[in-house]
């Protein structure tokens, strides 16, 4: 397929791991953020062709393991109510809350319903006039444009049964909560090449100088992977630490400016918790004021709901790189998709699901 | 600004998942089907025989061998690319048929209709399980039809039960893989799972895709009377990824397959990577899974190449080892990964 199979091309991976092989010297730590590049990395049994040297970390770049626990009870609490078509990304609908998903919501009578795109939630909203519809706006700068324009379409059209439900998190200040930590391994990163795509890399030259790490964007093919590790240690061997991209064909420094904008417009910067990690300043966005009578917190009376999380699963220190999935002791025995303990085992982009996915092959070569 | 975030103190919290009610992941054909057959069905309804899990069951009848399945149709739409419920409900019992070796005789049919249903598609539909049954060369000896109030049901559910005939010295079952086997696969994976659901999600696709609903019973005539099979599976729901760890499940063997054989379309792949799908995990409703003795595999495979539902038909892989199930594949690149089941309904990815 064209402009897929010339970055799967294993003449040319083969290549890329001799290049790297040959400038190697030493140990670095280096963390993809994306739970996509995660995935790229185990689905391709990329990670195990890799040098020894290069231990790979898996970042908090995945928009299902972070939405905080209580965001879940939130929807849960609106799509059980009679009156509410709750339409949200598939995914998320496998996320445990306090006491159930929203699978389970559906499976009793509930109208939960999987859309594709946010618009088609604003489709739902005018086909049903009797019902209120709500759409679950979760995700990184990547599906941000899409669900502010959701926001924006059902303003200009005058759709009132429609609101959102927004937990949106930001990849720069995750970043440096990483980075500013005092137990942070990370030496250089892959930046996800996808948001950078909607925001551009303009945010990340003063990261990089400031903690001294190499940031380099990068994509979700094996090339555009084996490129970015390239180019990150490259720098790292060189003690340089600089921002760069190797994901030209989708990224410009300034991103995508109406993208930009659009988001801008419907959302603010906000304090947002992660979940596993904890409230990161800044971290989110949430609906600016002009747009409060879109937020479905408010329209539901839901602000208010806390939960509590319990610790025994050890997603925060995965989701910032200090441990490996394999490295739980709930790994693959308490904690699997099919009964998973954390965020991280349910998600498609989850690195505990990624692992248990793919990655038992070197320990099943073990036993 | 963060140099007050200790990550160690920051903990996931540990959801109760309830275990009360079905989902729909439960139908999916992945690791929940399993889990709920394996929990529920298996201990009250039958015995927990590797055996249970074929395609179809044994039956001997005077000192004959008969093969006994039966299988309920549900689809949206009921009209899709290629196909529609009708072809799908004979197909799948023929088929479920023919991957135990049997030479299918007779379905049953019934029907649970809901109220509403206007005479036009019911006629449709059972044109086309006569066509299908027709090409088959089956016949269909007996029928019953319910009618169910207005969303009782959605439209139309058939469960088709099917009979056939398993000639001496045919032993096929999933539990039959041997070291040393070659496995080949009829033809493209995905296609009908991303037909059916292009239709019903409505995605815009501009693809001429067809679902690859058809039976398969011509086809195995003529691998089985040229060599020697020890498996057959049609890679239906859960797709060939599911069907190919129930083997190694079945068999206790460890599977191999490589990611640059697998035959896929064009258009299903670049609709797998725009929906973050992998085709191993798509349905398929004419395709199947053989696994053969090594010295046959070329006859067999020149066999299936002559016949209209396997003229794609490739080897996959083979069995590498026994005494440890465990599906590898070799990806197109040269790394190594396991298989394994999806746990529920395969996701759309967010971004």
């Amino acid at each position: 397929m064209k402009f897929l199979d010339e970055y799967r091309d294993p003449a040319k991976v083969k290549r890329l791991l001799r290049e790297i092989e040959s400038i190697v010297t030493r140990n670095w730590v280096i963390m993809e953020i994306c739970g996509g590049q995660t995935h790229a990395f185990l689905h391709h049994g990329l990670d195990e062709m890799l040098p020894p040297q290069i231990e790979l970390v898996h970042g908090p770049g995945c928009p299902v393991c972070v939405t905080p626990l209580e965001q879940i009870d939130k929807a849960i609490a609106i799509a059980t109510r009679p009156d509410v078509i709750f339409t949200s990304y598939g995914d998320m609908l496998r996320v445990p809350g306090s006491s159930k998903d929203l699978f389970s919501v559906r499976a009793k009578g509930g109208d939960v319903r999987v859309v594709y795109s946010p618009l088609e939630a604003v489709q739902i909203a005018e086909a049903n006039p009797d019902k209120e519809v709500v759409f679950f706006a979760i995700g990184f700068e990547t599906t941000a444009p899409a669900n502010a324009m959701a926001v924006l379409q059902a303003m200009n059209k005058g759709v009132k049964n429609f609101s959102v439900l927004v937990s949106h998190v930001r990849v720069p200040p995750a970043m440096e909560a990483i980075l500013g930590s005092k137990t942070n391994r990370v030496q250089g990163f892959l930046a996800a090449g996808h948001v950078c795509a909607v925001m551009g890399f303009h945010e990340y030259p003063p990261i990089a100088q400031k903690y001294r790490v190499p940031i380099v964007v990068t994509g979700f093919e094996p090339i555009d992977l084996l490129n970015g590790l390239f180019a990150a240690v490259k720098q790292l061997e060189a003690g340089e630490a600089f921002a760069e991209n190797q994901y030209q064909r989708a990224v410009r420094f300034g991103g995508n400016e109406s993208a930009q904008n659009t988001i801008r417009s419907v959302f603010q910067s906000v304090d947002r918790k992660w979940r596993g990690i904890g409230l990161i300043p800044q971290s989110g966005w949430g609906l600016r004021p002009d747009y409060a009578e879109f937020d479905a917190e408010k329209r539901f009376d839901v602000e208010n709901l806390l939960a509590q999380e319990s610790p025994l699963c050890i997603a925060g220190e995965i989701l910032q790189g200090m441990k490996k999935p394999t490295g739980c002791a709930a790994f693959g025995r308490e904690c699997t998709p099919l009964n998973p303990l954390g965020a991280p085992m349910v998600s498609a982009e989850g690195a505990c699901a990624a692992y248990y996915k793919y990655h038992r092959i070197s320990e099943s070569n073990v036993s | 600004m963060f140099d007050d975030l200790d990550f160690e103190g920051y903990t996931c919290p540990v959801p109760i998942r309830p275990d009360d009610t079905v989902v729909l992941g439960h139908g999916s054909g992945g690791s929940l089907s399993h889990d709920l057959l394996r929990r529920l069905f298996l201990p009250e309804l039958g015995k927990a025989a590797p055996r249970a899990l074929d395609d179809s069951a044994v039956v001997v009848i005077g000192g004959e061998r008969y093969a006994l399945t039966t299988d309920s149709h549900v689809v949206s739409p009921l009209f899709f690319p290629g196909g529609d419920i009708g072809r799908l409900a004979i197909c799948g019992t023929v088929n479920d048929l023919a991957m135990i070796g049997a030479k299918p005789i007779a379905l049953t049919c019934g029907f649970v209709i809901e109220e509403g249903l206007p005479f036009e598609i019911l006629q449709r539909v059972a044109a086309s399980m006569k066509e299908a049954a027709d090409e088959a060369g089956i016949y269909i000896a007996a029928g019953d039809t319910k009618v169910v109030q207005k969303g009782g049901a959605d439209k139309l559910f058939i469960n088709t039960s099917g009979i056939g005939k398993i000639a001496d010295g045919v032993d096929i079952s999933g539990a039959n893989a041997k070291e040393g086997d070659v496995i080949i696969l009829s033809g493209t994976i995905g296609d009908h799972g991303i037909a059916v659901l292009s239709a019903r999600e409505d995605l815009g696709f501009e693809t001429t895709l067809e679902s690859d609903v058809a039976p398969l019973n011509r086809l195995v005539e003529a691998m089985l009377s040229v060599g020697e099979v020890h498996v057959l599976r049609d890679p239906t729901r859960g797709g060939l990824a599911t069907t190919l760890v129930e083997i190694s499940e079945q068999s206790n063997v460890t599977i191999e397959i490589e990611e640059e054989r697998l035959p896929v379309k064009p258009a299903v792949k670049a609709a797998c990577e725009m929906l973050g799908f992998d085709p191993l995990f798509i349905a398929n409703e004419g395709k199947l899974a053989a696994f053969v003795k090594e010295s046959d595999a070329d006859k067999i495979l020149n066999a299936m190449k002559k016949t209209k539902y396997g003229k794609d038909a490739a080897v996959i892989g083979r069995v590498i080892g026994s005494g440890k199930s465990q599906v590898r594949l070799k990806t197109a690149i040269g790394g190594t990964r396991l298989v394994d089941m999806l746990p529920g309904e395969m996701l759309p990815r967010i971004c």
